[in-house]
């Protein structure tokens, strides 16, 4: 970004659509500012702001994590989800957006099912647009929450051993992670079946290890990254069934064995406990899955203070 | 009323003709070509510093017309055609009514006699409705002037049914052109299978959705004698399997789009839909495939696949944006561009797009000698514009060439006799 000296300064994040927008200066600002916050209750920076939340797919858990995080700095929200009147109608999304700009928003939080549309919204608005997941693309602010989350229990990124197990192809969570976590200096593993993960994924950053072996990608990890498997999957024969992944690619406790005896269990929800993940892995004390969640406003209040206050207001 | 084209460098592909000189035309034919034959006289264009070259020729439109008139009409479509230096267009009959039928094939024909600006050829579909299912008239849409037969926008997916076709378009020496897609390999793609594809989190469309389907219908294609013609081809591999067929002997010929031979999947930015088409865009090392095949002639032709959009179709989520891009006013452009990057000769470009998809099509243009069609382009080589989507003839501007600085523009376009456009500067 330039350093622009005229009058109005601009914020630090003008949008986050995606984790390679992001310098590292930037991440590790919003990690630092994340900290602050879980550190003091923080000031209302956000009073007199409405954010938009526009939610073309369901997404309780996202949508709420970001509805939290504005309220707790002051911040008005206003709500669209998929089943709102004017998305139901089949308007387009530009007019959608254009209309709801019509009402004094001062940024955009968006999900969308297509990979791509918050970058399409990006281009035609002039408040910030922040992409809480887009289709397979991105989720940078899951991968934030997520960095976020190792460093408080590992005190560093750099030259730690990450496993990504599960359906890559169709994970945005992974895409924003891998970026991520490779830019901090970690050796990620990619895991799958070779049908969710086509070679093309050594390509999204420099160092992959891509293994379809789950044994591999376990070996003396220091944290164990596990996604979700539709079953919609299946039925367009990624894998032949269930039972047949659970048996190769489950992350069971028996399996968590090749892992360090300290490492981290994270999964970015919702999960299924005896599919992709074993119960008792779930639950175990090595998984950090719930305070994932609470990471997550967190993280979101960093986010949305440093899209929204010019950025010398928004000091780390 | 005579036209005299005089002074520039005439350039024919089918003669091998390329020196100084005049064109007379008399009435809607050349009469005489050849250095200094014409003293300066009414009707006279000077064409110093420009090439006079056939009238260009494009096998690969879409008109849109009858049902998709908010997008583009007969009337719009040709005049983006001569504007561009086509003096012939064929229309896809992927309408609505789809041109299955020697009914819709008159009616388009005549259509294009009343209100088109340049010669217009009728594509009639391969099946009913190009439902891929049964055979469509083809004896009667040949009759009523069809000149070749395409499913377009939809492959023929049933072997069965393409052989057939092939068997039954040959008695009439029809070209059968295949739009060559494995629906299941391309199933939900957006754009070409590869990095660019899984960083930008979009389904893929695989080369080999395409390869695959060309080393198929090149076999049928040497079974039934028939003349195959690949649509739009884009990926590497395919070009494999063409090559390997011409050398067997098997009538095939393929075409490839300005847009193919010019940009890449990696071009795609911020999901700007008109960036997207069907083939899409390929990776780089496919792109280097194509320009080689192009000046080897393993492809024949180069063709646009014009497809226009309505702005708001293509201002949505880029899955759910449709395919295709305007094409008409750009080609020539570019391919001059890929001329002077070294791609391939000047000679072999403008073949490229008058005699070879003349021949392909069996279409009376595409020469320029005396007593053929006074169809004559004559672009200026040199002249710098640059690309404003609203200044352009078609009805709609979807191209992703906007703002892109051109050398080289049709000046003058004769059909038939006419000069049917002029640039005015
Ligand atoms: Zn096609």
């Amino acid at each position: 970004m330039s350093e622009s000296s005229s009058a109005v300064a601009r914020p630090l994040l003008p949008n986050l659509l995606a984790i390679n927008d992001l310098d590292l200066k930037q991440i590790q600002h919003l990690l630092a500012l994340a900290a602050d916050f879980q550190q003091q209750t923080p000031a209302k920076s956000l009073v007199g702001k409405r954010i938009l939340l526009l939610f073309y797919e369901a997404s309780t858990r996202t949508r709420t994590s970001f509805e939290v995080a504005a309220r707790r700095l002051g911040a008005e929200t206003v709500s669209i989800t998929a089943s709102s009147t004017s998305i139901e109608k089949g308007e387009s999304l530009l007019d959608t957006v254009y209309t709801l700009r019509a009402m004094a928003i001062d940024a955009i939080v968006m999900r969308h099912s297509v990979s791509g549309s918050p970058v399409l919204v990006a281009d035609h608005v002039d408040v910030p647009v922040v992409n809480a997941g887009d289709g397979m693309h991105q989720h940078p602010t899951q991968a934030l929450l997520d960095a976020f989350t190792i460093i408080r229990h590992k005190q560093r990124i750099a030259g730690l051993k990450i496993a990504i197990v599960g359906d890559l192809l169709h994970s945005r969570v992974a895409r924003s992670n891998i970026e991520l976590l490779s830019r901090l200096g970690a050796e990620v593993r990619l895991c799958a079946p070779r049908t969710l993960l086509p070679p093309a994924f050594a390509s999204l950053a420099p160092g992959l290890i891509l293994t379809h072996r789950l044994e591999e990608a376990l070996d003396a990890a220091d944290v164990v990254m596990v996604l979700r498997i539709q079953m919609e999957r299946m039925r367009e024969s990624f894998f032949p069934s269930e039972a047949e992944y659970v048996h190769h690619y489950s992350v069971t406790a028996d399996r968590l064995r090749a892992a360090r005896p300290d490492a981290i269990i994270m999964h970015p929800g919702p999960m299924i406990r005896g599919v992709e993940i074993g119960a008792d892995v779930a639950d175990s004390p090595q998984s950090v899955i719930r305070e994932q969640v609470e990471n997550g406003v967190l993280i979101r209040m960093a986010v949305l203070q440093s899209a929204l206050l010019p950025a010398r207001f928004s000091k780390a | 009323m005579n036209l005299i084209l005089k002074n520039g460098r005439i350039l024919d592909p089918a003669s091998g003709r390329d020196e100084i000189g005049d064109i007379v035309i008399q009435e809607d034919r050349i009469r005489d070509l050849g250095p200094g034959i014409a003293a300066p006289g009414p009707g006279t264009l000077d064409c110093t510093g420009m090439i006079v070259c056939p009238g260009l020729i494009d096998l690969h439109v879409h008109l849109r017309e009858p049902g998709f008139e908010y997008k583009e009409t007969i009337e719009t479509g040709t005049r983006a055609a001569v504007a561009g230096g086509f003096t012939a267009v064929c229309a896809m009959p992927n309408t609505n009514p789809v041109n299955d039928n020697a009914g819709t094939t008159a009616y388009l024909l005549q259509r294009a006699r009343e209100l088109s600006s340049a010669r217009v050829y009728a594509v009639g579909a391969i099946t009913v409705g190009s439902r891929g299912e049964a055979l469509a008239s083809i004896g009667d849409m040949h009759r009523a002037g069809a000149v070749a037969l395409s499913d377009d926008g939809r492959p023929v997916m049933n072997a069965q049914i393409l052989r057939r076709a092939m068997e039954y378009a040959s008695m009439f020496n029809m070209p059968v052109i295949q739009h060559s897609e494995d629906l299941n390999l391309s199933a939900g793609g957006a754009m070409h299978e590869g990095e660019v594809s899984l960083r930008l989190g979009l389904p893929g469309i695989s080369g080999q959705s395409e390869s695959t389907m060309i080393a198929r219908d090149v076999l049928l294609a040497g079974q039934t004698g028939a003349h195959l013609h690949v649509a739009h081809i884009s990926s590497g591999e395919s070009i494999e399997a063409v090559r390997q067929a011409k050398k067997r002997g098997i009538r095939v010929t393929a075409e490839v789009t300005p847009h193919h031979l010019t940009l890449i999947d990696e071009d795609i930015k911020n999901y700007d839909a008109n960036f997207k088409m069907n083939p899409p865009l390929r990776s780089r090392a496919d792109r280097q495939i194509l320009l080689e095949a192009l000046a080897d002639g393993t492809i024949d032709i180069i063709a646009t696949d014009h497809a226009p959009h309505a702005a708001h179709e293509k201002q949505q989520e880029f899955t759910r944006a449709p395919m295709g891009i305007i094409g008409l006013e750009t080609a020539l452009p570019l391919t001059l561009r890929l001329v002077e990057q070294g791609h391939i000769s000047l000679m072999r470009a403008i073949e490229a797009l008058t005699s070879r998809p003349a021949s392909i099509a069996n279409l009376p243009g595409g020469k320029l000698q005396a007593g053929a069609p006074a169809d004559v382009t004559v672009f200026d080589p040199n002249l710098s514009w640059t690309l404003d989507p609203a200044q352009g003839r078609s009805k709609s501007r979807n191209t992703p060439f906007a703002g892109w600085n051109f050398k080289g523009r049709a000046v003058y376009t004769v059909v038939g006799g006419r000069l049917v456009y002029q640039l005015h500067n």
